[in-house]
């Protein structure tokens, strides 16, 4: 007769002693979540911004004054003079899923900051450690880089590494949401200093702009160094949470 | 009991209370008025948590005014659709004939001219129109706040929201009563001293300035009370969502 309870089957394997843990659960969810929202907010800004592809300093800013600068590209509306033959109108889809997007990142980024206090990856992982904190550990990682040094990896992120998580974590993304919500008028009506500390609408435009570039310049040195440093290993890595002794 | 299972249960948990805590942050939201006509689809949730949040939030906060001599000097005015021939016949009669209907919930429905509507309290304020695409300008606008039509009308307690009609009947809005009562909604006809231009939507249009530029809907001739959405158009609260523009423009 079989027997009438579930047999024993063991439900975590001891992980070999080749494998080393190298992202929590949190950090990787959250990483995952965050590069969907970047490409859904990327894309849909591109199709806003091409609805105008003009920028302003101060407060106001329209196709009758003057320019701080000029995108060179088509735009979908007919209105503003480009010299291209006029795109489609993509506004309506991109801003609802521009901030669809801003709100699941948002929420995201609130887990992973509350998450990375409680757990400690904020003071282990990205505040720099005791002897990185000199000009001479920045130094001398730049200098690896220079020299493309073969990589040693220690598992844990050096000087460099730390700032440009923290710059984009607590630097850039909150001065992205910053420069955001100074765009809405509502937003406007109850905090008019968000709006005027940045030099007014039109300026509040222009650096969610410059912010924007400086993000998809981070996004384009983080996949070209996790390239040099393998990039299945390492994406493997963010999405199993471990990395064999071998990649390391 | 093993780690991984600990962590399964507790992540059920957690699921479960996230869950639940979203289907009674639904329910309130529903009870209090902060779900948008327009918040079905896979936008909804975004849309939702914008308007709720948003509402919340300025309830009683007014548009940034601005100082006489920031009023821009070269304003923009959007494209407009083609003025069909009704419109054109009232510009030629110079908007004598334009009347303006008040229709819906409300005790007295009425129809009013320009020049009855200039007998009503007149309110002007300088404030900045800002486009979803992205420009914008400031200009002064004079008018009468809505909340004074609406209440020279006899409008009725269980009103949720003011339907507002241009005279070509392919573009019509909507807005909640916090937006309806707001002292700065105002129903102008006048812009920096002048009349309002053709072309920036006279001889009447409803400013908007909590709002972009799009809800600021021009050449309006027609005012509907209602406590639901469900029965204009596809029931998304204004043809915006019917092009796939958001409802609530308030970002």
């Amino acid at each position: 007769m079989t027997p009438c309870y579930a047999p024993v089957v063991p439900t975590t394997v001891a992980a070999p002693a080749t494998e080393r843990s190298r992202h929590s659960a949190v950090v990787r969810v959250t990483h995952w979540i965050t590069v969907l929202c970047f490409a859904a907010l990327l894309v849909t800004g591109v199709e806003i911004l091409l609805s105008h592809p003009r920028f302003y300093w101060g407060e106001t800013g329209n196709v009758n004054m003057h320019p701080l600068f000029t995108l060179h590209v088509p735009s979908s509306r007919s209105m503003v003079p480009t010299g291209y033959a006029v795109l489609p109108d993509q506004n309506g889809w991109s801003r609802y899923l521009h901030f669809e997007a801003a709100w699941l990142l948002v929420l995201i980024g609130i887990v992973y900051v509350l998450a990375s206090l409680w757990n400690g990856h904020l003071r282990r992982d990205l505040l720099p450690a005791r002897e990185q904190r000199n000009w001479k550990a920045y130094a001398a990682v730049l200098g690896r880089y220079l020299h493309r040094a073969p990589v040693k990896e220690s598992g844990a992120y050096n000087a460099v590494q730390r700032a440009a998580y923290l710059g984009v974590i607590f630097g850039l993304l909150p001065l992205l949401i910053w420069t955001g919500l100074a765009l809405s008028p509502a937003v406007a009506s109850v905090a008019p200093w968000a709006v005027e500390a940045l030099g007014g609408r039109q300026s509040a435009r222009t650096l969610h702009f410059f912010a924007t570039i400086a993000l998809v310049l981070f996004f384009v040195v983080h996949v070209v160094m996790v390239t040099l440093a393998g990039f299945w290993s390492r994406t493997r890595a963010m999405v199993t949470g471990v990395v064999k002794e071998e990649q390391l | 009991m093993s780690m991984t299972r600990r962590r399964m249960i507790a992540a059920t948990v957690a699921a479960g209370a996230g869950v639940s805590v979203a289907g009674v942050a639904a329910r309130l939201a529903r009870r209090y008025g902060l779900v948008p006509p327009d918040s079905g689809g896979i936008y909804g949730p975004g849309e939702t948590l914008t308007y709720a949040t948003q509402r919340l939030m300025t309830t009683h906060s007014t548009a940034r005014e601005f100082s006489r001599n920031m009023i821009s000097k070269a304003p923009f005015a959007n494209e407009i659709p083609p003025l069909k021939e009704e419109f054109k016949r009232h510009q030629a009669a110079g908007f004598k004939e334009w009347k303006l209907t008040i229709d819906g919930m409300v005790a007295h429905p009425a129809s009013l001219s320009l020049a009855d509507l200039k007998t009503l309290p007149m309110r002007s304020q300088i404030t900045e129109l800002a486009c979803e695409e992205g420009w914008s300008y400031i200009a002064e606008w004079i008018g009468t706040p809505l909340f004074e039509v609406l209440h020279a009308a006899g409008m009725v307690p269980q009103a949720r929201y003011v339907v507002y009609r241009s005279i070509d009947r392919d573009w019509w809005e909507s807005i909640d009563m916090a937006d309806a009562m707001h002292p700065q909604t105002l129903l102008t006809y006048g812009m920096n001293d002048d009349d309002l231009p053709v072309r920036f939507g006279g001889p009447l249009r409803l400013r908007l300035p909590r709002q972009l530029g799009y809800k600021s809907l021009k050449f309006v001739d027609s005012i509907t009370v209602t406590n639901s959405m469900k029965h204009f158009g596809k029931g998304l609260g204004s043809s915006s969502p019917e092009g796939g523009y958001a409802w609530y423009a308030g970002i």
